[in-house]
């Protein structure tokens, strides 16, 4: 079970003044069951190759394939794609419209067809996978709060039941706890349902707590794919693509040169306190 | 001189049934006292929801106080012959760049603040001119806005407020949707205004790491400012923050743990220049 992407193209408004060469010939493989985070200035092509992923674009060139199935081959069941690969946009909330909460992510199962008794069991157990509170259950989605609000539309795509759950800066412009809550749940759900989990976000250091891998799109190529760890030492280059590293990142180089013999390698704040104390207990 | 004065200020959203009833009243803010001097640069951090972006709308009058008085550069906002006067001394900055960019090409959306200010068409030039120069953004005045990175669209956004030379400027989540290098543009930007201009900023943000330099910090929590002081003061109440569901910066965050785990650095450590002398001293 994988996604993989062989030298896939994709132009915008090809053929005109405004062409602009979006995606350059990328080489990618994503595993069942992998966080991977996307990194990338604004520009750089992440919400371009996410939205190959579920087939929302079709790549001029280069093949696409989902559990080995060029996904742009003729009488590909596009609809089972979507089944599969579930999408959430960025600032999701928007597109909320139902009457309550529960209708509205009973919406995505509605669509696959399944029963109305199946749609609500989908609806009531993803409602339940995001943490909202059943007494919201039965409110107009309008009346959340913005991180409820953020719950509710992840809800309504995890209703769909996806394999593979794709991720578009769900965090942006919640408050740090809200930001916290969904991260620390799709983490959970990651762990408790073997899906796997593409984040896109423009926080070095939530990707960094979270992300197996991180993919680093540049200018609409792969800069770098690799572990947190090893992306991250190239914080100079990343700085030069309108990225960063976490901030703890940047205190271990600066202690480190400062002649406190600490490893630079972490990227979180646990990692960043043990080393620092295996360094202070060598010193006593 | 107080450039923003708010006392006991109330504001009350009315709540209609579907055909425009009255059903009740909610209370966003709740006896809000804030004053702010001519040059400060002001944090307000705040969960969502608690208040902060209603505060920042009485602040160039789009929205008036239910009780309570705001004065901005000592003019009562409530005091409709004062409205323009208010919109002038106070500026602007919302989350999305893209919901703010009106003209077609940079210097013209610059420029409309001023002319519909009434401004004389060759000081509208030289306005324009000065306030790109002011966010460096001046070699992309004849570009078209929607090929510019979010951080640059920001900075044009920013120059069109500076350009109605405002005395104080009022951004809410201005880098909420940026990356990393526009989300420094635009903080650089502002600190060179506030520098150059003495431009009082009055900055609204979920990203603690921005408010590091604040003179003063507001937290709000359901309509109240329930936390006042300087970002040193405010940064060392880890536990404290976290219960109006906010955090701390990375690094204080960092000192904090090492602290737990018994290593002797004082509380209220901001910037990693701070951690890393107290750590190497300990050496």
């Amino acid at each position: 079970m994988s996604i993989r992407l062989e030298h896939l193209n994709y132009i915008y408004s090809s053929g005109t003044s405004y062409e602009k060469h979006a995606l350059k010939d990328i080489n990618l493989t994503i595993l069942h069951g992998e966080f991977v985070g996307i990194i990338g200035h604004t520009g750089s092509g992440k919400s371009t190759l996410i939205q190959h992923l579920n087939g929302l674009i079709r790549a001029g060139s280069g093949k696409l394939y989902y559990n080995d199935k060029n996904i742009y081959e003729d009488g590909y069941n596009m609809k089972e794609l979507r089944n599969q690969v579930g999408l959430v946009f960025q600032y999701p909330e928007h597109q909320l419209f139902e009457v309550d909460v529960i209708t509205d992510v009973c919406f995505g199962p509605k669509n696959q067809g399944l029963s109305p008794e199946e749609c609500r069991e989908r609806a009531l157990e993803a409602l339940k996978l995001v943490g909202l509170k059943e007494k919201y259950y039965e409110v107009s989605p309008f009346e959340l709060s913005g991180g409820q609000k953020r719950r509710a539309a992840i809800a309504g795509v995890l209703a769909m039941r996806p394999k593979v759950l794709v991720l578009d800066e769900p965090t942006a412009g919640l408050d740090p706890k809200g930001r916290d809550d969904i991260l620390e749940q799709i983490a959970y759900l990651h762990k408790q349902t073997d899906m796997t989990v593409i984040l896109v976000s423009h926080s070095m250091e939530d990707i960094a707590r979270f992300a197996d891998r991180i993919i680093v799109m540049n200018h609409g190529e792969v800069m770098y794919n690799d572990e947190p760890k090893k992306v991250f030492a190239h914080y100079r280059e990343l700085e030069k693509v309108g990225l960063a590293a976490p901030q703890v990142t940047y205190m271990m180089h600066d202690l480190r040169e400062r002649g406190f013999a600490v490893d630079t390698e972490a990227t979180t704040v646990e990692e960043a306190a043990d080393e620092i104390m295996r360094v202070l207990e060598t010193k006593r | 001189m107080n450039m923003i004065q708010a006392e006991k200020l109330i504001f009350e959203y009315e709540k209609r049934d579907e055909e425009g009833n009255v059903v009740g009243t909610s209370r966003a803010i709740d006896e809000v006292d804030i004053d702010v001097k001519e040059g400060q640069f002001i944090a307000v951090l705040g969960h969502n929801g608690s208040g902060k972006s209603t505060l920042a709308k009485h602040i160039n009058a789009i929205l008036v106080p239910t009780e309570g008085t705001v004065r901005v550069d000592g003019r009562d906002t409530k005091k409709p012959e004062e409205l323009w006067n208010v919109r002038q001394s106070a500026g602007m900055v919302f989350q999305n760049p893209d919901n703010q960019i009106i003209g077609t090409v940079v210097e013209e959306d610059v420029g409309f603040g001023p002319e519909n200010l009434g401004v004389p068409t060759d000081e509208i030039w030289q306005r324009v001119e000065e306030s790109l120069k002011a966010v460096g953004m001046i070699s992309y005045r004849h570009h078209s806005p929607n090929k510019l990175s979010g951080g640059q669209k920001q900075r044009v956004a920013i120059a069109g407020v500076v350009a109605m030379e405002p005395k104080c400027i009022v951004l809410d989540e201005p880098t909420a949707m940026l990356d990393p290098a526009g989300r420094k543009e635009v903080l650089r930007t502002v600190q060179k205004l506030r520098e150059k201009k003495n431009v009082t900023v009055i900055l609204i943000t979920h990203y603690m790491e921005e408010v590091i330099d604040a003179d003063k910090i507001y937290v709000m929590d359901h309509g109240r400012v329930v936390m006042e002081g300087t970002p040193r003061e405010i940064f060392s109440r880890v536990d404290e923050l976290k219960g109006y569901r906010l955090d701390v910066p990375q690094v204080t965050l960092l000192a904090d743990e090492l602290r737990k785990r018994g290593v002797d650095i004082p509380a209220g450590i901001l910037r990693k220049e701070e951690l890393v002398r107290h750590l190497c001293q300990l050496g």
